[in-house]
């Protein structure tokens, strides 16, 4: 009597009762389904995260003013950074690969006979591409010449370009802001909604320069932002050190005082959501496992049950042959059996689930782009759990039924 | 030589305030070939001594070589191989597992024997189900099968793993005279043609009457060992003169 006799016979002893067969199985198809959707829709969360900072761009670090405050009194926020910051950045920074200055502003922009107000109206220099990991779908992005000049040219996103050329090539095409009239020289490469739902191709990019001295005739070099980015994730904190050292040495600030920027690194704010997310997945999994338990609680009771009503059996198959351990085998193999079922449904099951949440995600979040991603090693992981439950929750009925006594168990009807 | 030997043979039941002396000092000898008839009233011993004889079951004292191996000595593993390969039952009811077809039964002992490999538990079972009659019937349910039929099933499953002897309890028991006499008439041709040693376990003394010898049981002791029939009838018949004396059941009887 080998394995391959053993499922035989449970296979066929459990087709006699389909429908018991069948419920007993649902706890363990309702555990595994839920663990296998949480764990699958927490994998997802968690590439939607990272899909969101790399679209940021790589190893991206922000520098940003911050309120100043001397003497207890607080000042607000003001412009502190200039161009001189970024320069000096990437300059003077070993583990700084590039920096874009950055000058926010809003507006219209009238293209065409269309008006129409991009969400993002900015003011960058020539790298922000490699800053922000953007690329051109058409066209060219504004070069240091175009900075020194303070040209009127502009590079848009998608949706602005679908807005107010959708005909037309947008390159080369005039738009005007605030009555004063752009060159489009490039269009970005489409990137989708960003983690809160916003369109990231409803942008405008021009000239950090331009920005400042025609639409805002201001005489000052100050900027909003500095965006940096780091050689490589493994350099990003270093990176962070040096600008925070550089920076505090050319603002001066006092020892012991707070200094009047702040600089965030996202691979460190991507690293946390990616971890609360994980968090989150793991707490659901091990809510979803419970059941998983109850489950196994139930294929142990019908065991139990089959046991005690199937006495004659046991104690018939023991006269004509079967040793203990070949009794205790043989139940053991059909709640293994029964349970891996019950898991082989339970993934096919979750990965329906998994599917059409994704599906809703997709359809209530057109924005967002959730990816459907099945991992086969977690689904054997899964399937493995399953027949695991099965041997454990089946080996007190099995023992118990290798355990009778041949000739009590012949009497019993 | 003896195939089975009982020395001084006791089996008691202990039931916390009594103790039951099920067998008594039994000692017999059982030749191979033999066709051996156990009669008893009930509560006499019969079951726990064809129990024991089928090494489900240990006597308390005594002995029981089966072709010169103690049984007291076996494990439960070196039983069951026992059970598989040298002894067929045919139990009263039949026992054959519900919803099962009669071939898949008749495989049953075959699954437990290491010795028969997998592609000839099929033709051999129904080679054996064919001996006893009943080729046609092969995918047939036991609930599809008459009582006659289902023992036919039960003697080809007890006989599947050619053990050299069939115990066989109370076989006709559910059985009506005219299928009775048919499987009567296997048996005796099994012990007469195939020379298997044949015990029989019944407290039907027309039934006993197709084995040769005839050892009756009373109060867990054997009163009598013979070939005469009638000294068995005669023997049986004063006990249950007794009994009605009493007034008293086997079961109170054999207690102390």
């Amino acid at each position: 009597m080998d394995l391959l006799d053993l499922l035989v016979i449970s296979l066929r002893t459990l087709g006699k009762n389909k429908l018991r067969s069948g419920l007993t199985v649902l706890g363990v198809v309702i555990g595994i389904a839920s663990v296998t959707t949480m764990v699958s829709l927490g994998q997802s969360a968690s590439q939607l995260i990272q899909d969101q900072f790399q679209n940021l761009g790589s190893n991206v670090i922000i520098v940003l003013p911050s309120a100043s405050q001397s003497g207890g009194v607080r000042s607000g926020t003001v412009m502190t950074l200039t161009e001189a910051d970024a320069f000096a950045i990437v300059d003077e920074c070993p583990s700084v690969l590039a920096v874009s200055p950055f000058i926010g502003t809003a507006g219209q922009v009238i293209g065409g006979n269309v008006n129409w107000k991009p969400d993002q109206m900015l003011g960058v220099g020539p790298d922000y591409p490699i800053v922000r990991k953007a690329s051109l779908s058409a066209g060219a992005f504004f070069t240091q010449r175009e900075i020194t000049a303070a040209s009127k040219v502009c590079v848009i996103g998608y949706t602005v370009a679908r807005q107010l050329f959708p005909d037309v090539d947008p390159v080369g095409q005039q738009v005007r802001v605030k009555n004063l009239p752009f060159t489009v020289i490039g269009v970005l490469e489409r990137k989708g909604a960003n983690m809160v739902g916003q369109d990231q191709d409803n942008i405008l990019l021009m000239p950090y320069t331009t920005v400042r001295k025609r639409l805002q005739n201001s005489a000052f070099s100050n900027i909003d932002l500095i965006f940096v980015s780091a050689r490589s994730e493994a350099v990003s904190t270093r990176a962070e050190e040096e600008i925070k050292a550089l920076l505090n040495e050319r603002h001066r600030t006092p020892p012991g005082e707070k200094p009047d920027f702040e600089v965030r690194n996202t691979a460190e704010v991507a690293g946390v959501m990616t971890a609360i997310m994980g968090g989150l997945a793991a707490m659901l999994t091990g809510i979803a496992a419970i059941s998983l338990v109850v489950g196994g609680v139930g294929i142990m009771n019908i065991m139990l049950v089959s046991v005690t009503e199937r006495t004659r059996e046991i104690g018939v198959r023991m006269a004509l042959g079967a040793r203990p351990r070949d009794i205790l085998r043989q139940f053991l193999v059909e709640s293994v059996v029964l349970s891996s079922i019950g898991g082989a449904i339970g993934i096919a099951l979750g990965v329906g689930i998994y599917a059409g949440i994704i599906a809703l995600l997709n359809a209530i979040l057109p924005t967002t782009k959730w990816s459907f991603q099945v991992s086969i090693p977690a689904a054997i992981i899964a399937l493995l759990f399953s027949a695991a439950v099965g041997i454990f929750f089946g080996y007190y009925p099995a023992r118990r039924a290798s355990r009778l006594d041949p000739i009590e168990a012949l009497r019993a009807d | 030589m003896a195939l089975i030997k009982l020395r001084n043979l006791s089996k008691t039941y202990d039931l916390g305030e009594v103790k039951v002396h099920a067998l008594k000092e039994v000692s017999i000898d059982i030749k191979e070939g033999e066709f051996v008839a156990l009669i008893g009233p009930s509560g006499s011993g019969k079951s726990t001594l064809m129990n024991t004889l089928g090494c489900l079951d240990r006597p308390t004292t005594g002995s029981y070589c089966l072709a010169d191996e103690e049984v007291a000595d076996l494990n439960a593993d070196k039983l069951a191989q026992v059970r598989n390969q040298r002894i067929g039952f045919v139990f009263q009811n039949f026992n054959l597992l519900a919803r099962t077809t009669a071939l898949e039964n008749v495989e049953v002992p075959l699954l437990y024997n290491p010795a028969c490999p997998r592609r000839e538990r099929k033709s051999r079972a129904a080679e054996f189900l064919k001996r006893v009659g009943l080729g046609e019937r092969m995918d047939h349910k036991p609930n599809q099968l008459s009582g006659g039929q289902q023992q036919r099933v039960a003697i080809a499953r007890a006989l599947v793993n050619r053990p050299p002897i069939l115990l066989c309890d109370e076989p006709t028991g559910n059985l009506d005279s005219r299928t009775s006499r048919e499987i009567m008439e296997l048996f005796a041709k099994l012990n007469g043609i195939e020379g298997l040693t044949v015990i029989l376990v019944t407290h039907d003394l027309d039934v006993a009457r197709r084995a040769n010898r005839a050892l009756v049981l009373i109060d867990g002791k054997v009163l009598v060992d013979t070939t005469d029939f009638n000294r068995a009838a005669e023997a049986l018949h004063r006990r249950a003169l007794t009994d009605d004396d009493d007034s008293a059941t086997g079961e109170q009887a054999s207690s102390e």
